[in-house]
């Protein structure tokens, strides 16, 4: 497949952006039960969501030069039965909404207990808001993997693992990003943020590993003799009915080199995971501003290698179809 | 239930590619748009076209055979490029099983080409929208056109036949009868579409001819020489007629 820069930058822009949220709600959640110092109500929850809401928009942005006609991109709710890009359509702004209520919850200060279960969990507003922020954006990270994971011969994209990697490499980036804004707020959560971040990112990385290990050894089921239906072992195709090419060559090849792919992969696996993991680990045991900073901004451009890898790295029966001009 | 279908016939087709421009001078000029052309006439052109000829060499020399494969949308009776479309723009047309995209709703997000296994959607780069084959839904039920040309462009364009169009949930349709008694198959069956367009294979005609069907054993005037036979061994010589 022909990656596209707008989908790679709203894939990993609202991956974050959701993993910095759920990051956030979770710090929240945890100090309901005093296993974290609560936290400034304004400098953290209400700029904090005003920064996921920052990420969510620019992915939003992004999509809409995905599309050939931007105008009429609200029909694309219509759907949710049948397709998921029409249910990530829809989750998307419900998401970015309920983030947007969740920070101006916090940034008016409307904070008072609605009621409390039992003595010690104070129950507000924010907090329901929260949970069901945080269920949307759970929705939105199955329903944007879905959008891949559901074409059933895309077969590098067929499978569990395309979600799982969408949901472990959005939460990564995202707790890592907590830590580099706890670092610069000054607040005292940078450890706990750190080391969550550490251990998403490590399991991100067997994940991902893992459909890397998978993709490897696929065996693709269309072959030339099934696309065209001629039982021979060597078929050769001659002219593909176009001399200039054609949206089929655009849209579904990347045209780089096996060894480019190569370098490609050892390059996001080593700016996702190996640099980040260092910083990250650097950052547990020294103080210090730059430390989850560089992590969260390493780990972010090698996302973007990592989203153009996985759309490239799939093939697409029809390819079968284009193997030679004439 | 109907369902409207090609049924081309790989051993017929000569990959003259009259189906491709008859498709195109139509399709290009009809109330839906033109099937948009870029650089047509420089360096690198492109277009969009709703059918194509390809060619692919089978064998190795001297035992080789071209195959002339025309492509086009294949019509699925369980199409997946369909279910996917976030709009609805694309459907398929309850009453014939015609794949058809509403351009007046696509947002040319381009996801059902990624759904089709074949290809078979093209965007128009200048419509920016996801444009297919019709079956040529402005000509098939025109009632202004006289019978016999009430079908796809490229059926009529066809100089020898190979196109055939009918419904192939009609057993005794023409399309039907040629996909039972001629071998007729879908292409890619692995992933369940059920492609509504068959193909018909190269078919060779050959005559068995054994080596005692050579010697003319019963020539009652004995111009060639009787094949030794062992002794007392029957012949067809020795049948009363």
């Amino acid at each position: 497949m022909h990656p596209a820069l707008s989908v790679i930058f709203l894939t990993t822009l609202i991956g974050a952006g959701q993993g910095f949220f759920l990051a956030l709600y979770t710090g929240q959640v945890y100090s309901l039960g005093n296993l974290l110092p609560a936290q400034s109500s304004l400098t953290f929850y209400a700029y904090g969501s005003l920064i996921a809401l920052a990420l969510l928009a620019g992915g939003l942005l992004a999509s809409f030069f995905h599309l050939g006609h931007p105008e009429r991109a609200w029909r694309a709710a219509s759907q949710w039965r049948t397709s998921w890009l029409s249910r990530e359509v829809i989750i998307l702004p419900l998401f970015m909404g309920l983030v947007l209520v969740y920070g101006a919850l916090h940034y008016f200060g409307l904070t008072r207990p609605v009621f409390r279960l039992g003595q010690a969990v104070v129950v507000d507003l924010s907090l329901l808001v929260g949970g069901l922020a945080s269920a949307a954006a759970f929705l939105l990270y199955l329903s944007t993997a879905m959008i891949y994971a559901s074409l059933r011969f895309l077969q590098e994209w067929y499978s569990p693992l395309t979600v799982a990697n969408y949901t472990l490499l959005g939460l990564a980036s995202g707790f890592t990003l907590a830590a580099a804004f706890c670092a610069w707020s000054g607040s005292e959560l940078v450890l706990f943020y750190t080391s969550e971040a550490l251990l998403l990112t490590l399991i991100a990385f067997l994940v991902r590993g893992l459909s890397l290990l998978r993709n490897r050894r696929i065996r693709h089921k269309s072959t030339l003799q099934t696309a065209i239906g001629v039982r021979h072992t060597r078929i050769e195709q001659k002219a593909q009915g176009a001399m200039g090419g054609s949206f089929n060559t655009r849209e579904f090849f990347h045209g780089r080199s096996r060894a480019a792919m190569r370098t490609l992969k050892y390059l996001f696996l080593v700016l996702v995971f190996g640099l980040p993991l260092l910083l990250l680990g650097a950052g547990l045991a020294v103080d210090s501003l730059w430390l989850p900073a560089a992590a969260f901004l390493i780990q972010y451009a090698g996302l973007l290698l990592e989203r153009f890898y996985f759309f490239a790295d799939s093939r697409h029966p029809q390819n079968l179809y284009y193997q030679y001009i004439s | 239930m109907t369902q409207l279908a090609l049924v081309i016939d790989l051993n017929v087709c000569v990959g003259c590619h009259a189906c491709v421009t008859s498709c195109k001078e139509w399709n290009t000029s009809g109330w839906a748009g033109p099937l948009s052309d870029l650089r047509p006439y420089d360096a690198d052109p492109s277009g969009t076209f709703f059918n194509r000829v390809q060619t692919f060499e089978v064998g190795e020399f001297p035992n080789t055979e071209t195959v002339h494969f025309p492509k086009s949308c294949l019509h699925c009776e369980d199409p997946p490029c369909v279910p996917v479309c976030p709009t609805g723009a694309s459907y398929k047309r309850e009453e014939d099983g015609i794949v058809l995209v509403d351009y007046d709703k696509c947002i040319g997000c381009k996801y059902c080409s990624w759904a089709c296994p074949y290809g078979a959607r093209e965007l128009d780069e200048r419509q920016r929208v996801m444009k297919k084959c019709t079956l040529c839904v402005d000509r098939i039920a025109e009632p202004t056109l006289p019978p016999e040309e009430r079908r796809p462009a490229c059926v009529l364009a066809c100089p020898t036949s190979a196109r055939l169009f009918g419904d192939i949930h009609d057993p005794n349709s023409e399309v039907s009868v040629a996909i039972r008694e001629q071998g007729g198959y879908q292409l890619m069956p692995e992933w369940g579409t059920n492609p509504a367009n068959h193909y018909l294979p190269r078919r060779k005609t050959r005559i068995r001819i054994h080596e005692d069907e050579l010697l003319r054993a019963d020539n009652p005037l004995h111009k060639e020489e009787l094949p030794e036979l062992p002794e007392g061994a029957e012949t067809l010589d020795d049948v009363a007629w």
